[in-house]
């Protein structure tokens, strides 16, 4: 594979022919800040924050790196006095039209908004002007729409369309009146949305929220645990959000199978795991009721009844219904403790339903 | 899956046949999208509208249960036009003579006449199938919930070899499975005939194998029941008590009011799970278990990927992992089960499986593995039948068309097929319970084709009675084009709506899965 060879920040750096000058960045840990680029969706190169300062064939220019091919020779400077003058512009304008109520946003601590505002030192608008006034929308148990908060960045267009493939939102109107909406701009309820939420985990400000998770906890607040979702058989990647001993929500990681997406389900279907009709305790039904057990006495009674069954009546009197929603190790447990204590082989599992 | 999921995007061709994967797998759904995006084609087999079948090049929607005649009548074409993968019949497979001479029956017209599927269209796909160089073949439990499913599947698979769709990247045959873990809870051997890996009960070597690892000095011998016949053998009264962990059979199993009544004879009945669902309020005992998130282990994904699962918060109050109650209940029975951790578990697994022989926890951590997985240094298997199949040649089984056991008649003139919606899963012991999916998609209808409405002067949000010949429910009507005439639909996630009280038991002979896809019913008006 043909390389290429450039400069960024004075230090060389070697990368496959077509690499773009972010990716080279990357190669380095050389940090440019980004908002409407994701490494899975389509390069759009529209929000201008990470342009940088090329020097190529004795031309001097503003480029974006998300967008710009790197060249041999290039020389590349990330934060020049030009490139941050820009950033600082383009957070400026973004600013003068963006909500400040950091001290009750959701996405407060995970905002590109805000961490790009405080690494450029841009403490609030620079510009005063119209702002808008959209209604929140609320309407739906899973995402809080605010389009006062967007920045029309245009990720959650791209993920709709390139990964989820659904394409439901896209821009609409023009010049100051753009916003990204549905057919007809009805509520996310009103539309063909299937509420996945992968809109709202490229989101890179506040504009789209998981409604459950942002208000239960601060970003910095959760512990996210990466593990498999319960529901179906695709196998996601979910990262469990923890508070307090809690699971308060569930965010996409980058998994082997799902890529950022995930289904409503995985995504939003967590709430049972701290449901008041959980099980906490065994339970001993007395005269037609359950009684609350200790598991002592509910193993033994388990075991003596197994046993005197297996006696009185062979082990095929017995029969074990195990779990598909259980993990592998136990339900080769569970088979391993029919077949060598129970004595029988009935054991089997919903496959077929 | 004999492929994996990332490959479905770059097969040419996808044909999906009883399975409406956007709303029951969304995620490999994702992948189907793409694939047309990228210009494949995309043929549906259903006999509903489904999202899948809007995108699709071909929706065919053939009469319920009539998949094997219509997979048939494609190998029917293929043959006679001489476009089957001639290299690939002679080196891999068996039995083509025969399959030719009793597929020569499913000729285009014939087939029509069975599936209502015009026989230009059928001529088109099996053209369009044998003539794509990387086809798929997806399909769930429309195609597999019959008492002709074996024979449905036989189906698919003789047509995969036929035209050599099987063995290489972005093809193969390709059941989506339902549940988080319904593969490996196979691959683990919780089945009746098998022990872990498919490893016959009936095979004194393997019965030896495990006996000496597990310090016992016999293993049963002779296979043990499936769902269906364990609920026949408690009605008879052979079955004396069961243990039933993360079931619940009252709401999922077909004719499940005889489920329940069968339940209610056990002697004694314990259930383990993490809610009092339908069928845990029958029991004698009720052992409260851990949630997924409460534990460790892994599952095992439709494409045989083995991946960890993370322990992120405390059992709830006194919740176990169902691994430590398992090992309670065989030490106070005598039989000592002693594991640290489920990685001590796998270690154990990983010794008596050889498709899990090179898998185990210290691996998976740095990434999943997908099975088989011999040995250490595997790098596991993406695509299954490369060189030669499990059994060396692969075979042409004959698979011939049954037709479903209970259809329409004068007296229940509907027919009732049953499935998922996007919002819910199963019996609904999750989603019911989420403070969310519940809120938006809070009770359930009866799909009903227009034509239908007015022949039984049904109107959007009325209430009607669905009757079987086993039980009936009362459902709110939703009219919609999207079922064809003829047929209604609902799903089983609802408790208030136990469906499976109407639907039929009647099973495949070899696969014992009963035909929850096709029963008569009747409506009344409320």
């Amino acid at each position: 594979m043909s390389t290429i060879t450039l400069t960024i920040n004075g230090q060389q750096v070697t990368v496959p022919a077509g690499s773009t000058i972010l990716k080279a960045a990357e190669k380095l840990g050389v940090f440019i800040p980004t908002l409407c680029h994701h490494p899975q969706l389509t390069a759009v190169a529209s929000c201008r924050i990470c342009v940088v300062e090329v020097t190529f064939k004795g031309r001097k220019k503003l480029v974006p790196a998300c967008m710009t091919g790197a060249q041999d020779g290039m020389e590349v400077e990330t934060e020049s006095a030009a490139v941050v003058e820009s950033r600082r512009t383009i957070l400026e304008l973004l600013l003068a039209n963006h909500p400040q109520d950091c001290l009750t946003c959701g996405q407060n601590g995970d905002c590109r908004l805000q961490d790009y505002a405080f690494r450029y030192n841009v403490p609030g608008a620079g510009f005063s002007g119209e702002r808008h006034a959209y209604k929140i929308e609320d309407d739906n148990p899973f995402i809080i729409r605010d389009m006062n908060k967007c920045i029309l960045c245009g990720r959650c267009v791209r993920m709709c369309a390139e990964i989820q493939g659904d394409g439901v939102i896209d821009f609409a109107h023009r010049g100051f009146n753009t916003k990204i909406s549905t057919a007809m701009d009805l509520p996310l309820s009103k539309s063909e949305c299937v509420f996945c939420g992968n809109c709202a985990a490229v989101c890179p400000v506040g504009a789209l929220q998981e409604k459950g998770l942002r208000s239960s906890a601060r970003t910095w607040e959760v512990k996210k645990v990466k593990t498999i979702c319960p529901y179906c058989g695709t196998g996601c990647s979910i990262e469990l959000n923890v508070k307090d001993g809690r699971v308060v929500g569930v965010t996409s990681c980058d998994g082997e199978v799902n890529g950022p997406a995930l289904c409503v389900k995985g995504r939003f279907g967590y709430g049972f795991i701290h449901h008041p009709d959980r099980l906490t305790t065994p339970l001993i039904k007395k005269n037609g009721r359950f009684v609350e057990a200790s598991w002592e006495e509910t193993i033994s009674l388990v075991a003596e009844k197994l046993t005197g069954i297996k006696n009185d009546h062979g082990p095929d009197a017995l029969a074990v219904l195990s779990s598909a929603r259980c993990t592998n190790e136990e339900n080769y447990l569970l088979q391993k403790f029919t077949r060598a204590v129970l004595g029988t082989n009935n054991i089997d599992h919903c496959a077929r339903l | 899956m004999t492929n994996s999921i990332d490959e479905i995007a770059g097969a040419d061709f996808i044909l999906a046949i009883g399975t409406n994967t956007t709303e029951t797998h969304p995620v490999i759904a994702l992948q189907v999208k793409k694939a047309v995006r990228q210009g494949a084609k995309l043929a549906v087999i259903d006999p509903r509208v489904t999202k899948l079948a809007e995108l699709a090049d071909y929706h065919l929607q053939l009469n319920p249960g009539t998949d094997c005649a219509l997979l048939n009548g494609l190998a029917n074409v293929i043959i006679a036009e001489e476009l089957w993968d001639k290299d690939f019949v002679a080196h891999r497979t068996e039995d083509f003579a025969s399959f030719r001479q009793w597929v020569s029956g499913y000729t285009p017209q014939y087939v029509e006449r069975v599936t209502g599927i015009p026989a230009d269209v059928i001529y088109k796909l099996a053209r369009e199938y044998a003539g794509a160089e990387n086809a798929a073949i997806l399909y769930t439990m429309g195609l597999t919930q019959h008492i002709s499913g074996t024979a449905n599947v036989h189906a698919v698979a003789n047509l995969a070899m036929l035209c050599g769709q099987v063995g290489k990247k972005h093809s193969g045959v390709n059941p989506l499975r339902g549940q988080n873990n319904v593969q490996g809870a196979c691959d683990m051997g919780a089945l009746p005939d098998v022990l872990t890996g498919y490893q016959k009960v009936t095979s004194d070597e393997v019965r030896a194998k495990f006996a000496r690892a597990w310090k016992v000095d016999t293993l049963p011998a002779s296979a043990g029941l499936t769902v269906g016949e364990m609920m026949a053998g408690t009605q008879k009264g052979c079955i004396k008590a069961m243990y039933i962990v993360g079931e619940n059979p009252v709401l999922s199993d077909a004719n499940a009011g005889d489920v329940k009544e069968a339940l209610q004879k056990l002697d004694f009945l314990v259930v383990q799970d993490i809610f009092l669902t339908e069928t845990a309020r029958l029991a004698d005992v009720v052992l409260p278990a851990a949630s997924f998130a409460e534990k460790e282990g892994t599952f095992t994904n439709t494409e045989r990927r083995v991946q960890k699962v993370r322990k992120a918060i405390a059992p709830m109050g006194r919740a176990r992992a169902d691994w430590e109650i398992i090992c309670l209940l065989a030490g106070a029975m005598g039989y000592t089960m002693n594991y640290q951790s489920p990685a001590e578990i796998m270690d154990e697994i990983a010794s008596l499986t050889p498709s899990y022989g090179g898998i185990s926890h210290a691996r998976l951590e740095k990434g999943s593995l997908q099975w088989p997985c011999p040995n250490k240094d595997h790098p596991g298997t993406p695509v299954l039948h490369k060189e030669k199949f499990v059994r060396g040649r692969g075979k042409f089984h004959r698979a011939e068309y049954i037709p479903p056991q209970e259809l329409p008649d004068q007296e229940y003139p509907l027919l009732l097929c049953t499935g998922r919606r996007l919002y819910h899963y199963h019996t609904g012991t999750m989603t019911l319970r989420t403070g969310a999916l519940e809120k938006y998609y809070p009770g359930e209808y009866l799909d009903v084709n227009p034509i239908d409405a007015r022949k039984w002067k049904l109107t959007p949000g009325c209430r009607v009675r669905v009757i079987s010949r086993r039980g009936e429910v009362e459902l709110v009507v939703r009219i919609t084009d999207t079922i064809p005439p003829g047929m209604v639909f609902t799903s089983f996630h609802f408790p208030e709506v136990p469906i499976n009280n109407l639907t039929n038991p009647a099973q495949d002979p070899i696969a014992k899965i009963p035909e929850l896809k096709v029963c008569s019913v009747r409506l009344e008006l409320l």
